[in-house]
């Protein structure tokens, strides 16, 4: 169970970015987190992991407290916790098999790690779960050889290879095309639901959101302003949510009118 | 279009370089003056120029035609240099990788950055040539001192180069390690070692073509290989040897010139 209390984090003195999240996931729940650029969604999901260091607040991952683990604690919670990312963060110059590999670094010995001489278990989990998401005949291939769907795919089963206790994806699908982004959407649903494993999503497609999970967290301005299931999320929670951002969108529309009087070319 | 024929046709000049007229020229003459003050109170020997320069051509004519009989010198010298600058390069190709790491401020804390960019900054403000001197009157003449100046030459160059190369990779690769629970060191074999891979080669074919080039140099002042050859034909008078000395350079670093490109192509 992930439970976070009254998280806030402020970058330097300008005006924080998260104000006071509570926000409490539990079994193997899949939940989608939507919000404008800037909201602070990813900083919500990379204060879990410590990616970025919370200001105040509270962070409990099956009972361990997160927010002030150091060193080899944070590494040794940090393997519990898996995360996928937009950009995918292959390691581009090495093979599929290494990357995926790479999610056990946080078990193996640094001369496992750099003898590239894993555990057996290890390797035979790597090909089972890359089996499972079709990948397994590139495992020899170099990762930046692969589309962004396969890579996408790479990245995900190296988060599973942690054996995570949560899963985190920040905006998974974001740099895929559209039918590419509904297959990620639909196995993170299924592994969610086979590992029985929660899952937490930063999206930014709402129809995906309410199709592929079973509880929507809104935010604004580093505050929850929306918790519900798909159903419940409606017209006025999307304008909650985005409302009043689209604005700027149209005044631009508006300009190249003006701008052509203007005798601008 | 129809070609409209103004009155008057428009004029047009480059702006000047500096704007400012005063500036301009008072610029030129102080740089005009500072010439002139220059060459009047360097102590310029004209009655010794004048002798020299029949003995510089006297030099010239003694070294034509090049004399290779004393090949096996020549061989000797060339075989030490190319054993100064492979080695030199190995060891300071390696030894720049933890001293670029400990440069780079993406990846070393403040404390650990500063002194790396101050090793980096101090073995590269020295010409290897002074630094040959001072390895020479250390450890004395001979190759030793001449790896050891192309070594911190080494490291001086490649270093600063690979610093700024990790300060650039993509990041998302490290923050992938991190969140995986892996360690400090790891991160950096799987996610900072493999991005600057391809720059280090083509850096360290760059330094061993460099090293060749400087290792003929610092052995004139005793670092040993073709250099201290060279020296020592000139010692002897033995122009025509020393000259072919200077032939056989030149057409050793085309070459490696020439090989060193072509591979650093291969691997873009």
């Amino acid at each position: 169970m992930l439970e976070i209390t009254n998280l806030v984090k402020r970058y330097g003195h300008s005006e924080a970015v998260l104000k006071g999240l509570d926000l409490k996931v539990e079994g193997n729940s899949v939940v989608s987190i939507v919000g404008a650029s800037g909201a602070g969604k990813s900083t919500m999901l990379r204060c879990i992991n410590r990616l970025v260091e919370p200001t105040s607040g509270s962070i409990k991952l099956n009972g361990t407290e997160l927010v002030n683990l150091k060193g080899a604690e944070l590494r040794r919670a940090r393997r519990k916790i898996g995360m996928v990312f937009q950009g995918f963060n292959l390691l581009d110059r090495l093979t599929v098999m290494e990357n995926v590999l790479a999610g056990r670094l946080g078990y193996v010995s640094f001369y496992q790690a750099i003898s590239r001489r894993y555990p057996p278990a290890d390797i035979e989990r790597a090909f089972v779960l890359m089996e499972r998401v079709g990948i397994a005949h590139y495992a020899n291939k170099r990762a930046d050889e692969l589309s962004g769907g396969e890579r996408q795919r790479v990245g995900v089963v190296r988060a599973l290879m942690q054996e995570p206790d949560v899963l985190l994806a920040d905006e998974p699908t974001a740099s895929l095309d559209p039918r590419t982004s509904e297959q990620i959407m639909m196995l993170l649903q299924s592994l969610a639901s086979e590992l029985s494993l929660p899952v937490l999503i930063n999206i930014h497609n709402v129809a995906q959101a309410k199709t592929y999970t079973e509880r929507i967290v809104g935010l604004r301005h580093g505050k929850m302003i929306f918790d519900g299931q798909p159903g419940d999320f409606n017209k006025d929670a999307l304008d909650a949510i985005y409302g009043g951002i689209e604005a700027p969108d149209d005044a631009i529309t508006e300009t190249p009118g003006t701008a052509v009087e203007g005798g601008t070319p | 279009m129809t070609p409209s024929n103004p009155p008057t046709p428009r004029a047009w000049k480059k702006p000047p370089f500096i704007a400012n007229p005063l500036l301009r020229y008072g610029l030129l003459v102080m740089t005009v003056g500072y010439l002139v003050w220059a060459f009047g109170s360097l102590p310029f020997n004209w009655e010794r120029i004048s002798e020299g320069l029949p003995r510089a051509a006297r030099i010239f004519s003694g070294g034509f035609p090049p004399n290779l009989e004393r090949y096996e010198l020549l061989l000797t010298g060339f075989k030490e240099s190319f054993q100064i600058a492979i080695l030199a390069t190995l060891l300071g190709v390696l030894l720049s990788i933890p001293f670029a790491v400990m440069a780079a401020r993406n990846i070393a804390p403040l404390p650990v950055y500063l002194l790396g960019r101050s090793i980096i900054i101090i073995s590269r403000s020295f010409h290897p040539v002074i630094v040959a001197i001072l390895f020479v009157a250390a450890v004395g003449f001979g190759p030793l001192a001449g790896i050891l100046t192309l070594t911190l030459y080494s490291i001086g160059f490649v270093g600063k180069l690979l610093a700024e190369e990790i300060e650039e990779i993509d990041w998302g690769q490290v923050e992938a390690m991190r969140s995986t629970g892996a360690g400090y060191l790891v991160t950096l074999f799987y996610a900072v070692f493999p991005q600057i891979l391809p720059r280090q080669v083509g850096l360290s074919m760059y330094q061993l073509d460099s090293n060749l080039r400087a290792s003929a140099v610092v052995g004139i002042v005793g670092a040993g290989g073709i250099g201290g050859t060279l020296m020592n034909a000139f010692g002897r008078y033995d122009y025509d040897f020393a000259f072919a000395i200077l032939l056989v350079i030149i057409a050793v670093i085309l070459l490696s010139e020439g090989i060193s490109g072509w591979v650093r192509k291969k691997i873009w």
